[in-house]
Order: structure tokens, then C-alpha cells, then sequence
């Protein structure tokens, strides 16, 4: 048998220390947990740090699991094979609910629009696939920032940048929509990003149940709020309904 | 009451499906399987009509049970199909006699002039609008015939029916009716295009047998009810697959055209009620007929290979894992790094017809990767879809304003944009994409009575994207002028004494 590597095993304790814990840790934590000398510990976790395997924030010092590691297992997903399954759907997304439908993907830091339908009315459009926007003043964002951890890390600890007077600013306030948006199956957004504009998203997943993107309507607040500025039941439904049909294309919910 | 809806059964060149729409003419369901192919030599492509009929026994039952309805929630069914693949099977035991020859098939190519006995091709063309070439079904079934006595015996004798794709699903979905639709026996060599019924003289020097033909029925009508696997269905369509996405584009008046982006691609025209002969290349084809209305006529560009040039990326080259990767792949790189690709992998079809021309690369050097080829891949169904639209435009006497396109391929944005800027005219893709479908549920819905008029499958009918050209004229030119040399060189490569078979 090959000899062991001992610093391969210090760094995967480091690891499976990190994961464990629910809250950033420390680099003192982390050499009393390991028992080693701080010294050896910064050179280990810096190392796992610049592989992108561990993260350390900036303003504590203190260290997560990385954003590299997590995206590890999941098979990264081609943008144009997302938006070629979701085709049919939009269609009918954007056909039975009157508004424009779009797809996003996480990238960047930034919700990444990969498919855009026009709205089905005789106005000029133009195409936004490929534009970025904002992960938490969007609803395809709040999808994303739901159920993707690589979006909750790309959000940072600073301030959440304001674009209107109702942009979800408070990270607390955050995530709580965040929850609500995993407990009901699909986020809103409400003149969080434009005045006069609302969203509705639902996640699109894989054969194994990963969500790899968003499907959404965006609409006038009026066509798609109720007077008290919630969004339209049967709106939101028609959107899950187009998340879930997606993602059967990608094998949910099919056979395994 | 539970909702009614149409059904459409999809029988593609790769895939078959069965879609499943609402009356306003939004998918509710579908289902798919992939068939395979075989290439038992350079230039032959086969199918198993039997794996093929194997499949719709699933895909039916499967999209009823997706949308959790039953058969008597469908009003109609409509078939479309792959047109001109040629089946030939036993009337007793109902199975194929041997591999269905697909269109693309290049096998009679080198043999087209005897497998007609000399018949005098321009009268050929004046009568079935349709060049001398590979494509089409006739010769297809001539070889079939020649390549065993014993079959041509049995054919003589009635024991053989042959059939295009329609006329096989429906042999079989109806339990024994031997019928096709004029647009898809418009595709055969065999049928004058202005009395709509099979031609002695064709037959004849084709020596095909009249009584293993189908019988030519209008598009839309009543074709019994289904007893397999789903019965009680009432079949109210049949239509080859381009001609039935002119409808799900709702190109119901004369002049109105569409592309579909395919295996091949396909730019039609309607004509409305007179056959307009070509000048320029094309095929005049039927487009649809009602029972008891004047038959409604096309012009049809038809380009072999398109989404099968980026399929043959994926199988042959490894280049891709799935077609849409071919974006990924094109987008590493600005431009095609000066190569460009030649796909005459089945001849040239129009507006060239050399049925000979083989398939080309060239400007190959150090510089070029794998990411130039994949852009001069996408670029090659734009330059060809270019040729069509102009001998279309010159054959029509106007200048197509847009182009409205469907088809899966339309899902890649950077061919749609390299398109635009090829055509220099908006590509306008419709909110469905899968016309053919949407087509053929359209003709069986309307010969149902699903839907009163024509006027309201219109308002179904919006714009989901639209690309705009953002070439510089002089680079359309240059790249033009480049394109074209290239496909002279491949014809002449064709003519070469020793290839070309």
C-alpha cells in the first residue's frame, strides 16, 4: 500500500471540520479542533483557500467551506442545452400567461438571462438573453439564491444594493423570503429591481434534483399582482408548472 | 366536462413524437423516442419501420397519460412524417420486407437516369415539380424492387405494399388502410402534379407496380378511427412534415413563407391554388388540400443537411455531448478563423440538385480549432438557407421582408443571429417552435371541426424572439463570394472520375 500523505489528511480533516460547522470558523477553532499548531493550520487553509475550496471572509477572517467545492459534485450545466430543453415550455409559458418568459442561470455573482420569449402582444421587443441582473431583487434571482449555495455565497457580507424603495435590503428580511421562497416552490419580486415591474420564478432542476436554473414571467405589477400587490395564484402556478415540465426534460421525476 | 385537445404524431427523420395541444394551440404534452440509423455504406442511410411503428405503440398511451387524459379527450389526430424515406412491406404479415431507404440516401444517385429508363427530365420535372435527383421516393423504391427478384415477383403478385412513413403509421394505427396525402405523394416521382393521381408512364418507367401504391387522399378528411395502440381515435390528417409546418406558422395565404430547422432545413412557400414552376432551382410541391377545396400549392428550398451536420459533430466527431453544445463550443471563438464547411454529405440539394457533390472543409490551417469549426458548422446552414431565400426571392418576383423560422434548432441564439446577418433580413421565430407539430394538430383540428376557422389559429400565432442583421454588407459579400467558391469545389470533387459514388 502507497504511503500515506499527512498533510492530504490534514486537509481533508480541515474539510470535513468546516462542513460540520454551521457557522464561519476561526483559524484558532480550527487548530484546536485539528490539534495542530496555528502556524500549520494558516498554511493548510490558505492553501484550500486558493484552490477555491475553502472561502475566508474578508472582513472576520474566518473560514467556510468553499464555493469551488460545492460546485464539485454538481455537473455544471451548459447554458444552450438549458435553454433547448426549456423551449417548448417557455413558449407555452409565455403563450398562456400573457407575459414574457425568461430562463436564468447562476453566473458570476449575477443572474445570467440564457432564454428570453416576448411577450405575446404586438409591441416591439428586443432580445435580453445574455443580460445580468441583480440576485436579490429579482425573482429568478431568489430562485437561484433558494436553492443554489454557490448564489448565497456570491451575495458577500456586505450591504444589499438598493435599485427601488421596495429592493429587499436587509439580509435578515432576506432570508426569510429565501425560506418562504423553498416552503411555497417559487419566488416573487415586486418592484424590487424596476417600478412598476414584478416577477415570478420557480426553479428548474436536474435528474438528480439540483436546481440548475430558473424559469420566470416578468410583467406590469398590475397584470401580475392583486391589488394588495400579491402575486396572481394562478400565475405562480402556471411558472411551476413550466419549472416542473423543464425539469422533466432534464429527467426529474422520470424513472432513475 | 373534461377539456378535448388534438394530437399530432411527429414522425421525424431522427425522432418520433407525440404532442398532444389545447385550442389555443399550446402544447399540454409530449413525448419522444430517438430511433436508430444505419449507414451500411458511404452515402446510405436506412431506418427500421418497425422499431419506428414500435415507438408510436409507447409515445401515444405515454402523452395521454401525461396529461393524465384518455383517447376520447382527442378530437382529432394528425399524422406528419419524414417524407420521401421509402417502406416497403408484406401485406399479410404487415412487416417490412427489408430497411426503409431514408431520404438522404445517396445509393441512386450515380443510377438516376436508368432507374428511369431515360425518361426526359425536363418533362419529368414539368410533371412532378420535381428535380432528377437522389431525394425522392420513386427511384428509392425502384432500387428496392431490383435488388431482389423474388420481391419484384411478390410486388407483381400484390403481396407488397409500398409507402412513405404517413401511409406505414397509418396502415398500421387503422388496421390495414393503404392510403397518402398529396403532399407527401408529391415527394415520389410518381404522381403528376396537376391531376393529383399516380402517372402510368412514371410507373412505368420506373417499373413500379400499381398495386402496391397507396391511394392519394386530400391532406385533411377522414381517415377511419385508430385500433392501435390507442383505439377509437378519429384520424383526421396526414401531411408530410414541412408542408405541415407552413401551417403551424399559419401561412394560409399565397406568398407567405416560413423556414424549418431540422435534420435538414426546409424554406416553403405558399402559392396558393396554381403550381409555380421554379426557375431557380426549387421544388414546386403541394402544400395542403381539404376535401372538396382547390389543392393549395408550394415552392420548397430543401437543404439536406442542418441539424444533422451538428448531430454528425456530436456521433462522428466527438466534438459535442449534445446539440446544443455546438453554441457553447462556437461562441470560444469571434469568427470561423477562415474555414468554412461544405455538408453535401447527401449531394447538394437546391438550389444546386448535384446529387454527386461530397462534403468538404476547407481554409484548414494551424490556426483553425475545433471552435472555428463548430462556428463555420452554424454558418454553413446559414449560407445555405441564403441560397434558397434568393432563388426563392427571384422565383417569387419580391424580396422576403423576414424570415420566420421554428424548428428545434431556432433554441441556438448564435444561429439565429448568424443568420440574420447572413439574410440581412430579421429572422422571426413564432411562439411555437415545434410547427410541425403544431401543423399537423392544426389540419387535424380543423378537419375535425376543433376549430372553426383559420382566422382563429392566427391569433395564435406571436412573436417569441427576433434577431436582427448586424453584418457589415461589404463582410456579407466577401464571406458570400467565399462560400460559394467552396461549393464549387465540392461538386467538382463529386465529378471526379473515381468518387462521387
Amino acid at each position: 500500500m502507497a504511503a500515506r500523505i499527512q498533510s492530504v489528511e490534514r486537509a481533508a480533516a480541515i474539510l470535513q471540520l468546516l462542513a460540520v460547522e454551521d457557522a464561519p470558523t476561526s483559524l484558532g477553532q480550527l487548530a484546536a479542533g485539528l490539534g495542530l499548531a496555528k502556524a500549520t493550520t494558516h498554511g493548510l487553509v490558505q492553501t484550500l483557500r486558493e484552490v477555491g475550496f475553502v472561502d475566508q471572509d474578508p472582513d472576520s477572517g474566518q473560514y467556510v467551506v468553499g464555493a469551488g467545492l460545492l460546485e464539485l459534485g454538481s455537473r455544471s450545466v451548459d447554458v444552450h442545452e438549458v435553454r433547448s430543453q426549456a423551449l417548448n415550455w417557455t413558449d407555452g409559458l409565455a403563450a398562456r400567461s400573457g407575459e414574457a418568459a425568461h430562463v436564468a442561470v447562476f453566473d458570476g455573482g449575477q443572474v445570467r438571462i440564457a432564454h428570453h420569449v416576448f411577450r405575446p402582444d404586438s409591441s416591439v421587443q428586443h432580445l435580453e438573453t445574455g443580460s445580468t441582473h441583480p440576485l436579490h431583487a429579482t425573482a429568478l434571482g431568489k430562485v437561484l439564491l433558494a436553492y443554489d449555495p454557490r448564489a448565497v455565497r456570491a451575495l458577500g457580507s456586505g450591504g444589499l444594493e438598493s435599485f427601488t424603495y421596495r429592493t429587499v435590503t436587509e439580509r435578515s428580511r432576506l432570508l426569510r423570503d429565501l425560506a418562504d421562497v423553498r416552503d411555497v416552490g417559487w419566488a416573487a419580486s415586486v418592484e424590487e429591481e424596476h417600478p412598476g415591474e414584478a416577477g415570478i420564478a420557480a426553479p428548474i432542476r436536474d435528474r438528480g434534483g439540483h436546481v440548475i436554473a430558473a424559469v420566470g414571467i416578468l410583467g406590469t405589477v398590475e397584470s401580475l399582482c392583486d391589488a394588495r400587490l400579491r402575486p396572481r395564484a394562478s400565475l405562480a402556478a402556471q411558472v411551476t408548472a413550466a419549472g416542473r415540465s423543464i425539469s422533466r426534460e432534464f429527467g426529474h421525476g422520470r424513472e432513475l | 366536462m373534461k377539456p378535448s385537445y388534438v394530437a399530432a404524431i411527429d414522425q421525424g427523420t431522427t425522432s418520433t413524437r407525440c404532442v398532444i395541444f389545447d385550442r389555443q394551440g399550446r402544447m399540454v404534452s409530449v413525448s419522444q423516442q430517438l430511433h436508430h440509423q444505419y449507414y451500411p455504406q458511404p452515402g446510405w442511410v436506412e431506418q427500421d419501420a418497425e422499431e419506428i411503428w414500435q415507438l408510436v405503440c409507447q409515445l401515444v398511451p405515454q402523452a395521454l397519460a401525461d396529461l393524465d387524459a384518455t383517447a376520447d379527450q382527442l378530437v382529432g389526430l394528425g399524422i406528419t412524417n419524414q417524407r420521401e424515406t421509402t417502406v416497403v412491406w408484406d401485406r399479410a404479415t404487415g412487416l417490412p420486407v427489408s430497411r426503409a431507404i431514408g431520404w438522404q440516401d445517396t445509393r441512386t444517385a450515380p443510377l438516376l437516369s436508368e432507374l428511369t429508363n431515360g425518361f426526359d427530365v425536363s418533362e419529368l420535372t414539368r410533371r412532378t415539380g420535381l428535380p432528377l435527383a437522389s431525394y425522392f421516393s420513386g427511384p428509392k423504391l425502384r432500387w428496392i424492387l431490383d435488388s431482389d427478384p423474388e420481391l419484384r415477383d411478390r410486388a407483381e403478385r400484390g403481396e407488397l405494399l409500398f409507402g412513405t412513413m404517413d401511409s406505414w403509421l397509418v396502415w398500421k394505427l387503422t388496421g390495414g388502410l393503404h392510403v397518402t396525402d398529396v403532399t407527401n405523394a408529391s415527394r415520389t416521382m410518381l404522381m403528376d402534379l396537376e391531376t393529383l393521381q399516380w402517372d402510368d408512364e412514371l410507373l412505368a418507367c420506373m417499373q413500379v407496380p400499381r398495386a402496391m401504391l397507396p391511394e392519394i387522399r386530400p391532406s385533411m378528411g377522414n381517415f377511419g378511427l385508430t385500433r392501435e395502440p390507442v383505439p377509437g381515435i378519429p384520424l383526421t390528417a396526414v401531411i408530410g412534415d414541412q408542408q405541415a409546418s407552413l401551417l403551424g406558422q399559419t401561412a394560409f395565404e399565397r406568398g407567405e413563407a416560413k423556414c424549418t430547422f431540422g435534420t435538414g432545413s426546409f424554406l416553403l412557400m405558399n402559392t396558393g391554388t396554381e403550381p409555380v414552376r421554379s426557375r431557380s432551382g426549387l421544388i414546386t410541391t403541394v402544400a395542403h388540400s381539404v376535401e372538396g377545396e382547390d389543392t393549395i400549392y408550394a415552392l420548397e428550398g430543401s437543404v439536406a443537411m442542418a441539424g444533422a451536420l451538428v448531430e454528425w459533430c456530436r456521433t462522428a466527431l466527438d466534438l459535442i455531448r449534445t446539440p446544443a453544445e455546438i453554441e457553447t463550443l462556437a461562441r470560444t471563438v469571434d469568427d470561423n478563423g477562415g474555414c468554412y464547411v461544405v455538408p453535401a454529405f447527401a449531394g447538394l440539394y437546391a438550389p444546386y440538385w448535384e446529387s454527386r457533390a461530397q462534403g468538404m472543409v476547407v481554409g484548414l490551417t494551424s490556426y483553425v480549432t475545433k471552435g472555428h469549426l463548430a462556428r463555420a458548422v452554424l454558418e454553413a446552414v446559414a449560407w445555405q438557407t441564403k441560397d434558397v431565400m434568393d432563388s426563392m426571392n427571384a422565383d417569387a418576383g419580391t424580396r422576403m421582408s423576414f424570415l420566420a423560422v421554428d424548428g428545434g434548432m431556432t433554441a441556438n441564439n448564435l444561429l439565429m443571429q448568424t443568420l440574420a446577418d447572413v439574410l440581412d433580413v430579421p429572422v422571426v421565430r413564432p411562439m411555437m417552435a415545434e410547427s410541425v407539430a403544431l401543423g399537423a394538430a392544426y389540419a387535424a383540428g380543423l378537419a375535425a371541426g376543433y376549430w372553426p376557422d383559420r382566422s382563429m389559429l392566427r391569433s395564435h400565432w406571436h412573436r417569441a424572439a427576433e434577431w436582427r442583421s448586424t453584418m457589415a454588407a461589404e463582410r456579407r459579400d466577401e464571406q458570400l463570394a467565399d462560400w460559394h467558391k467552396a461549393v464549387e469545389l465540392s461538386i467538382e470533387w463529386g465529378r471526379r472520375p473515381a468518387g462521387g459514388g
